[in-house]
């Protein structure tokens, strides 16, 4: 049994401590926007943030999550209105299959905190998840949108 | 508006929610409201036809057969509908019918098998045939009630006039009694010119969802009581599963069941997917590996390359003049041999399917290519017939082909049907997709070119050797044993047809059909004959000194519309002009699944291996463009596609199985490398091709003429990273 603070609630979770972040977020607490691409922190499909820092949520343990504050896809939006990433992401019509997407939002929201105005460069280094749908020139446009809204 | 929600179980087992939360379809006996001649949704509200349901409140509820996989078709083939429907597009939303409803109905809804580009191009002539015949009803109902001619009526965004005293109604206002009415037995489409959805770079109808978490994947589905099940097949394909210890795992946590789902496959269902996965995990398996364990990648392209030899036999795919004998009384002659490995799809979304089975009904839900197979599958694997089973398709997590198979589905039914009652969610991890692919082909290909004393190309010879697909997938398709499918892009005449005149050509394949299985896999046979045949025609211009556009261009005269491609992107690319500097330009068309494309891209190398992409121009004509920013898109996505597979790809087999298991070793691109991609379409109408494919087969071979053109290696081999050439 653990406790996670996922979305700013407390949350039990009846599960190994060496439990993925992953997996505990998909079949213990239910909120399934997080997915599972790789199971190694290749992909990037199912980054969340960590006390603020996108991390791979399948490379964190359960045990490593608890006292920290997890935001997921689901809890991005406040008071009812989407993200500006999400808005950027709506408006530029980014997603494919959209199955990375979760992840992909997830790390550009990280990475708007810390650089607000980032560079093509600020981009491609924090920016590394896989889309095998090919979304990336989208991504870029509506990273640059969300930036300046 | 366009709100997709979870499928919702329910004692009907009718009902699914892929639209507006109610508005699953429903058919049946058991309809509560209306006349015996209207069929209605779920909600109540009667269809118009098997394409348009329309609400009171003038909601229009677009079916749509094929499959989403990102490509967009939900939304153009939605665009085609609504075009001659004459609806407000504001207040269109979509659904999936079932395989189960239209198999009910007498395929009511046609194919709905989602490859080959098919999507829109092969449903357009019907599904606005349903637009207008709906919009036709709807117009004479009005016109009834008015008791005015209908030709005196006119419909434009869900509202319907009468000219001449100015009086309106609404779609919803009048489906009722449109509803009712006999359709008529011809409708007459729109002229092009007119269309006003069509062709409009509409946002797409899904995209809010994909953005907040809330869209439903197969691998999201929840059902109350479900497991979870982990599995594994033979690595070895054809091996056996001889024996396992089940009683190692039952002890470990959450694990309820090790079913041995058939021959050579093995499953643990447990109450979650990380405890079924950890327990078959330590799960002592062992297989009966069989003669296949034998084999390499080595041993195939031995094998392969023995079938490049002209005294092997091999299916002509086209032919005109003599081309041996041509080239064997050449003045000069140019020679190269290409190949190009096995590809796994890597979908983001790894193979799932979840199934409830009970000896009365079998339900599955899952994303497929091809709804009407799965239901087959589900029908095959749980021996119930049709009116038993049915199948609710979700969004694929990415589909390139992959998904046009069942084997997911086949498996998932199968462990259901040992847990009768309870919902089983099969969900393959990584590693399982990686080693249980249906698999690009690996071929290999000698070209031969030869001039007379003026340079003139004389005689051409493609001898490609290597693995059919349908031989495996389809063998029902053969021609005379022969494989038309691996001539794409060569082909005389067709979808897929040759770009250049020859006087004497020969194109032919060596079928050699390894034990690793096939599939369709974006672009197909377009991706690697677009590589030989391009990068070759390099090498022949180049051979006689000539610039590569203009050496094309001659071969071309009698093929105006892969001219026209080639020359709009030769334009934008700036061709015959001078290069930024380092920057180096390489270019390539083919002709895939109905539609004219090609490719020019600009490239940087550093340290002679280290490849940059500046700039990657492409045009298509796919005869009419639905929806340009979605082909746009597709367009950039087939190039990140394509060139993951250039550089990155390549998947090799070690004592019969596939070495990779994961995107450490089957890497894919990331933004850092995605070159800028601009597009000039040129639509010449009349005919209809596809978009999600053609576009793939330029990316490879312009990079590889830049290639040389900046370094003067010719790169005849994929994935570059086996020659230590990488992304800059």
């Amino acid at each position: 049994m653990a406790n996670l603070t996922i979305n700013g609630k407390s949350i039990s979770v009846d599960v190994e401590d060496d439990t993925p972040l992953l997996w505990a977020i998909r079949e213990n607490v239910g909120l399934t926007g997080t997915k599972y691409g790789c199971g190694i922190a290749q992909c990037g499909a199912c980054t969340v943030h960590v006390d603020g820092v996108a991390m791979r949520s399948c490379g964190v343990t359960v045990s490593e999550a608890v006292g920290k504050q997890i935001t997921t896809i689901e809890g991005l939006a406040s008071n009812g209105a989407l993200h500006k990433v999400q808005q950027a992401w709506v408006a530029n019509d980014v997603p494919q299959c959209g199955y990375c997407q979760s992840g992909m939002i997830m790390a550009v929201a990280a990475l708007l905190k810390e650089k607000p105005k980032p560079t093509d460069q600020d981009i491609n280094e924090a920016v590394t998840n896989i889309c095998r749908c090919g979304t990336f020139q989208q991504v870029r446009e509506a990273i640059h949108a969300a930036a300046s809204a | 508006m366009n709100k997709h929600v979870m499928p919702k179980l329910t004692r009907r087992g009718f009902v699914i929610g892929t639209a507006a939360a109610g508005a699953g379809l429903a058919i049946g006996l058991d309809i509560p409201f209306g006349g015996p001649t209207v069929v209605r949704a779920a909600d109540g509200s009667p269809e118009v036809n098997v394409w348009v349901v329309i609400r009171p409140d003038d909601t229009t509820v677009i079916r749509i057969a094929r499959s989403e996989m990102g490509q967009g078709s939900l939304t153009g083939l939605a665009q085609l509908v609504a075009e001659e429907l004459e609806c407000d597009w504001s207040k269109v939303v979509t659904e999936y019918p079932t395989p189960g409803q239209s198999v009910a109905r007498k395929r009511a809804w046609g194919d709905f098998s989602t490859g080959g580009s098919r999507g829109i191009r092969s449903s357009q002539d019907y599904v606005r045939k349903g637009g207008a015949t709906a919009r036709v009803m709807l117009v004479q109902a009005a016109a009834n009630e008015w008791k005015v001619p209908a030709s005196e009526c006119t419909a434009a965004n869900s509202i319907i006039t009468h000219t001449p005293s100015g009086k309106t109604t609404t779609y919803g206002k009048v489906v009722e009694a449109a509803a009712k009415l006999e359709p008529p037995a011809e409708v007459k489409l729109k002229d092009p010119k007119d269309w006003k959805i069509i062709g409009k770079g509409v946002k797409r109808l899904d995209t809010v969802d994909k953005t907040t978490g809330a869209m439903i994947y197969g691998s999201d589905v929840k059902l109350p009581g479900m497991l979870n099940a982990a599995i594994k097949d033979c690595p070895v394909f054809g091996g056996k599963l001889k024996s396992y210890d089940e009683a190692k795992v039952m002890g470990m946590k959450g694990v309820k069941k090790v079913v041995r789902v058939n021959d050579s496959t093995v499953a643990v269902v447990a109450d979650t997917w990380w405890h079924a996965k950890t327990a078959l995990d330590a799960l002592p398996i062992v297989w009966d590996e069989g003669e296949n364990a034998k084999v390499s990648s080595e041993s195939i392209a031995k094998w392969l390359a023995e079938g490049l030899d002209n005294a092997q036999p091999a299916y002509i795919g086209n032919q005109n003049g003599d081309a041996k004998a041509a080239i064997a009384g050449a003045v000069k002659k140019v020679e190269a041999v290409y190949n190009y490995p096995y590809q796994n799809h890597a979908t983001m979304e790894p193979m799932n399917a979840t199934a409830l089975y009970t000896p009365d009904k079998c339900e599955v839900w899952c994303g497929t290519q091809n709804g009407e197979a799965a239901f087959a599958a589900t029908m095959e694997a749980s021996g119930l017939p049709a009116e038993k089973c049915e199948v609710h398709k979700l969004i694929l997590g990415g589909g390139f082909g992959r998904r046009g198979m069942t084997d997911y589905v086949r498996q998932a039914v199968l462990i259901a049907k040992e847990m009768p009652g309870t919902p089983v969610k099969l969900l393959w991890s990584r590693e399982e997709d990686m080693a249980q692919g249906k698999f690009h082909p690996v071929t290999q290909c000698k070209l031969t070119g030869a001039f007379d004393a003026d340079n003139n190309l004389t005689a051409l010879h493609v001898r490609i050797s290597g693995q059919s697909i349908l031989y495996t997938v389809r063998p029902a398709a053969l021609v005379n044993g022969m494989d038309t499918a691996a001539f794409q892009g060569l082909a005389p005449s067709g979808d897929a047809a040759i770009g250049y005149s020859v006087p004497n050509l020969l194109v032919e394949h060596s079928m050699r059909n390894p034990h690793v299985p096939p599939g369709f896999w974006r672009g197909v046979n377009v991706n690697q004959n677009a590589i030989y045949m391009e990068c070759f025609m390099d090498e022949l211009a180049q051979s006689v000194g000539q610039d590569p556009v203009e050496f094309r261009r001659k071969l071309m005269s009698k093929h105006p519309k892969h001219l026209a491609v080639l020359n709009a992107v030769a334009e934008k690319i700036g061709w015959g002009k001078p290069a930024p500097q380092g920057v180096y330009r390489g270019i390539a068309q083919v002709m895939g699944y109905g539609s004219y494309v090609a490719g020019a891209a600009e490239i940087s190398v550093t340290e002679g291996s280290k490849i940059k992409v500046h700039r990657i121009v492409a045009s298509t004509d796919p005869g009419y463009v639905v929806n340009p920013a979605q082909v746009e898109r597709q367009i950039a996505g087939s190039f990140v596609y394509g060139l993951s597979a250039l550089f990155y790809g390549g998947c090799t087999v070690k004592d019969g199985k596939m070495e990779q298991t994961n995107f450490d070793t089957y890497n894919s691109m990331r933004i850092a490398e995605m070159p800028k991609v601009e597009c000039v379409m040129v639509p010449s109408g009349g005919f209809w091709g596809g978009v999600g494919e053609p576009t793939i087969g330029v990316a490879a071979p312009a990079v590889l003429n830049a290639y040389f053109a900046a370094t003067g290696k010719r790169i005849r081999s994929v994935p570059l990273k086996d020659q230590n050439i990488t992304f800059a």
